[in-house]
């Protein structure tokens, strides 16, 4: 099916800086878990795993000239936004939320696969959106419905990190595509009395103490604002070199929640210090603005609609979870790209990836 | 036109994508400069917070030092305690784990939900005790639940144990939770919330010695508060022993003596101030004090009109009575206004202007001289002392006797009694002295006030004729492994500079009170040792309308104090029985028996039995016998 001339042209920088991460990111949640009791399989030993399945999904995304996803992309909403509401109804319930969705063999988080698709869904609609300039209020309401039904049932679930996710790459796509400065004002001034409806109908009671803690994190030293401080105190506490492998005490004593996963930066900070950081940064950095180079050098609309969405969402993921780390955003249980464990967050990641590759690969053919 | 379009709309893409790269960067750029806040900036501060995170100190209660009676003998210790304590953060289901310990140990529901309620602004690792002092079999059927109790750990401390129950129990004191207040004194900030203190009495005042050191673990725990590994670990250092001058035998035999009655004695050695028996009576339970006060017993005690929880005999001031005219014989006679053979008239009562003073005696003494003025305990004859001597020339010499301040015996909330001075009325009521007001302190009524301390120091002094000595209750301080450590010495403090010739005088008085016919405090004769004393019944209230019916409360205090052998003075005693209306009938009977047992104690431990003639049937019997004593006396007193 793949045409062999394409493996010539295989990203190798996409890959390698992917890979890097990956592996920085398995030896760090070896470090994370060291204090974890023994299980059977280590989780680090289960990540290599996720990461291989990844690679594996990656490569499949490739094989498929990614065009075809234009003819299937409002299919795949459709069957993500029913799939949302069937988690609500039947969803399996695990941390609180219902976000689960079991398939027999695999379980699934509808709301994970809907970051891609919402992607492949907007780029398709700015693909075909035909009138030239900045977007009115008017060109906007189709895709703000579009995007509304997913990220109210998701939020409904509650996961407010995915929904704002979700809200992001949408937004974020919708910037690259050019909007008109009124338009912007305009939903300014509506966005505030929707926030204040938010806050007093949608958002659960944790997650507003969630946003008042990261506002005042003194608000409960023990409760939700007491993994800000935690974590503040890991990252700051690595200083310019770090306190070394397996050594950092906020980690190894387990001060940090979820250290495995959304706060695996801050055991990362703690033991490798500013240096450490600065590398993981620079690597991160790399890893969009290449995907922004894949963007741009597309040199079809709908290529570098999706190239433009894939790294939003690597970005979005990135600077979220790295604020919520370092104590600039909120608590919002967003994952780390490839550094997190967690087989959901590596798989659309992959998936991410795999389209990147898609595009990089066939830049020459259009 | 289309391809035209098309390429200019590639060429503003790739501009757009050159300016979300600027963006990009500087987000990136702020996120490092937040990194270089945190880890460069402010690296110090966060490097001490998470040192301070990951340790624990837990700290290691020392077991307290023990109090023992002068020959060594046990009487508060420690023993194990077992308490039922959670850990919080450990316990995933707060009310279903309740349910299921009250249920198995039989607890009340509401009182583990009360104290779990209690302790919950605490470290979450900090264990709760939710019950304490549970039964042995408590603690085997948690041991046997233990895999289904999460959280649920069975502690072990040492409680306090009074070997002796309630014996002594003012003086030993009892110990309870530190309170905020004592926290904030200077010298015990290194108590924690919920350490042990001493309350009051020796456990009180010698609570340095006695607290020990406590130890404690420098934990490394995770931020659940489980502990993973101990790095430091200092033991604590047991207290030290505290060694009493008191005498266990003899303090029982004196408590018992009280039977019923309310009130004070003290036993002290004249010729160094060790006190050998210090007792308020009724006592109470100190092992209940260290623990939860049931309520009913509480209630009790403070229902008891006899006030068992006063030590009377630290706090107790009484008007000393006629004891007082001991005071007043020294002082005429340091005065010249009187001799050996000065006599009075006693018609039974005094005229001093418009007022008259009655004796005790309606029918009058008669022609009376200081011996027996003492030994009838005439009231005359001290009225006409005391008027001629006038308040401050008594006062001064019971100032010799260190009178009206405290002794310094070493517990805390000594009273100082009182003697009064007509410079002292007028700073504290504005009038100046009245001589009518002199005749009532020359026999030891109005203002005069004194503690049982004073009063058994009074009689030592005059026993030893001279020396005061600061009555104590600590022998030495001994650590755990029984080293002494600190000696206490006797200490004098002061010297009365009163003729040893005068001291004679009135302690031939003394002898004649217990030993002559007529003497007010036969009651106290031994049969083997020469007992010199002087009773004292002090006023309550001013009137009483019948004899029979005067409520418990307004009864005369009934004092004695009384010194013995006669002719080498070893032991002073000084007994207060409140409201036991009379000196001789009440508190002769204690005096006895305190001194009874104090001689039989050093004879040789080989002695035939029956060969004291006072064996206990034989006291509790006097106790009921009347006052005067008729009975014929020893013929080897001295004569007058």
């Amino acid at each position: 099916m793949i045409d062999r001339r394409l493996l010539t042209n295989i990203d190798w920088m996409l890959v390698g800086l992917v890979v890097i991460i990956s592996l920085l990111g398995i030896l760090n949640i070896y470090s994370a878990t060291a204090p974890y009791k023994i299980i059977a399989t280590p989780y680090y030993i289960k990540q290599i795993y996720w990461l291989l399945a990844g690679m594996l999904i990656a490569f499949a995304v490739c094989t498929v000239d990614y065009h075809i996803l234009e003819d299937f992309s409002y299919g795949l909403y459709g069957i993500l936004v029913v799939l949302l509401v069937v988690v609500l109804v039947v969803g399996r319930r695990s941390m609180g939320a219902t976000r689960w969705l079991n398939l027999g063999v695999v379980n699934i988080q509808p709301s994970e696969l809907m970051k891609i698709v919402i992607i492949i869904t907007f780029a398709r609609f700015f693909n075909n959106f035909q009138s030239v300039g900045g977007l009115t209020v008017k060109d906007v309401l189709f895709p703000l419905g579009i995007l509304a039904v997913p990220t109210l049932l998701i939020m409904k679930q509650p996961d407010l990190g995915t929904a704002i996710l979700v809200i992001l790459i949408a937004v974020s796509m919708t910037i690259y595509r050019g909007v008109r400065w009124s338009t912007v004002l305009t939903f300014s001034l509506v966005t505030i009395p929707m926030a204040w409806l938010g806050w007093s109908h949608f958002l659960r009671p944790y997650q507003k103490n969630r946003i008042l803690d990261f506002l005042n994190p003194e608000r409960s030293r023990l409760g939700s604002g007491y993994h800000i401080i935690q974590s503040k105190i890991a990252v700051g506490s690595g200083g310019f070199l770090g306190k070394g492998f397996v050594k950092g005490t906020q980690s190894q004593l387990r001060f940090l929640p979820e250290q495995h996963t959304d706060f695996a930066f801050s055991v990362f900070a703690e033991e490798w210090g500013f240096v450490g950081c600065l590398v993981l940064i620079i690597l991160y950095l790399s890893l969009v603005l290449w995907g922004l180079n894949i963007a741009r050098r597309c040199n079809d609309r709908f290529g570098a609609l999706l190239a433009i969405g894939v790294t939003a969402m690597l970005f979005w993921h990135i600077v979220i979870n790295m604020g919520m780390v370092i104590g600039m955003f909120p608590v919002v249980g967003v994952p780390m790209p490839f550094f997190s464990y967690g087989g959901t967050s590596m798989i659309t990641s992959m998936v991410g990836i795999g389209i990147l590759q898609n595009i990089s690969m066939r830049r020459f053919m259009f | 036109m289309k391809g035209q379009r098309f390429v200019r709309e590639v060429m503003e893409s790739k501009q757009r994508i050159l300016r979300i790269s600027f963006v990009v960067g500087a987000i990136f750029f702020l996120l490092l400069l937040r990194l270089w806040h945190l880890q460069i900036l402010n690296a110090d501060d966060y490097r001490s917070m998470s040192e301070n995170n990951r340790l624990r100190f837990v700290p290691v209660a020392a077991s307290r030092g023990a109090i023992m009676d002068r020959t060594g003998k046990v009487l508060v210790s420690n023993r194990p305690s077992f308490s039922l304590a959670v850990v919080p953060q450990e316990v995933k289901e707060k009310d279903s784990l309740l349910d299921h310990l009250a249920r198995l140990l039989g607890l009340d529901r509401a009182e583990l939900e009360d104290r779990w309620k209690k302790a919950m602004g605490r470290a979450k690792y900090y264990p709760i005790v939710l019950a304490s002092n549970i039964s042995r079999d408590q603690v085997e059927i948690i041991e046997e639940n233990r895999l289904r109790l999460p959280g649920v750990d069975i502690e072990m401390k040492p409680v306090r144990e009074y070997s002796s129950k309630t014996l002594a129990a003012h003086l030993l004191g009892y110990i309870g939770e530190v309170s905020e207040d004592e926290m904030n004194k200077k010298g015990l900030d290194e108590y924690n919330p919920g350490d042990y203190i001493g309350k009051n009495g020796i456990e009180r005042s010698w609570e340095h010695e006695l607290h020990g050191k406590d130890g404690g673990r420098q934990l490394e725990v995770d931020a659940r508060g489980r502990v993973l590994r101990t790095i430091t670990e200092s033991y604590p250092t047991v207290g030290n022993s505290v060694v009493l001058t008191i005498d266990a035998a003899l303090q029982q035999q004196a408590e018992k003596a009280f039977g019923d009655q309310a009130g004070a004695a003290v036993v002290m050695n004249v010729n160094t101030g060790e006190v050998l028996a210090f007792v308020s009576y009724p006592t109470f339970d100190p092992a209940l004090f260290s623990g939860k006060l049931p309520a009913d017993v509480w209630k009790s005690y403070l229902d008891d009109k006899r006030h068992p929880l006063e030590n009377k005999a630290l706090t107790g001031q009484y008007p000393p009575g006629s004891t007082f005219k001991i005071i007043t014989a020294l002082a005429g006679l340091e005065e010249g206004k009187l001799t050996e053979n000065s006599t009075v008239n006693c018609t039974g009562s005094y005229k001093l202007g418009s007022s008259t003073f009655k004796c005790w005696n309606k029918r009058g003494h008669g022609t009376t001289n200081l011996k027996k003025a003492l030994r009838e305990s005439c009231d005359v004859f001290f009225y006409q002392l005391g008027e001629q001597l006038g308040v401050d020339q008594i006062a001064k010499t019971a100032k010799k006797f260190m009178l009206g301040a405290p002794m310094g015996i070493g517990l805390a909330n000594e009273k100082p009694g009182m003697i009064p001075t007509a410079e002292w009325k007028l700073k504290r009521f504005g009038k100046r002295w009245y001589h009518g007001e002199t005749l009532p302190v020359a026999i030891g009524q109005g203002y005069v006030l004194m503690t049982p301390i004073q009063l058994v120091s009074m009689i030592a002094t005059v026993a030893n004729e001279g020396t005061v000595y600061r009555p104590f209750l600590v022998k030495r301080i001994v650590d755990s492994e029984g080293k002494t450590l600190k000696e206490f010495k006797p200490e004098v403090m002061g010297r009365t500079g009163i003729a040893p010739a005068n001291f004679r005088l009135v302690k031939q008085g003394l002898f004649s009170v217990v030993n002559d016919p007529g003497g007010t405090g036969g009651v106290a004769r031994l049969t083997d040792v020469l007992v010199a004393g002087k009773t004292g019944t002090s006023q309550v209230v001013k009137m009483r309308d019948s004899k029979r019916s005067t409520p418990y409360q307004y009864r005369d205090h009934a004092l004695f104090v009384a010194f013995a052998p006669y002719d080498k003075p070893e032991i002073a005693v000084a007994v207060v029985v409140e409201h036991g209306e009379h000196g001789g009938s009440a508190a002769g009977p204690i005096v006895r028996r305190v001194l009874q047992a104090y001689f039989d104690s050093k004879k040789p431990v080989s002695k035939p039995v029956g060969s004291s003639t006072a064996p206990e049937e034989d006291d509790s019997q006097s106790e009921d016998q009347p006052p005067v004593n008729n009975q014929a006396a020893p013929v080897d007193g001295p004569n007058d």
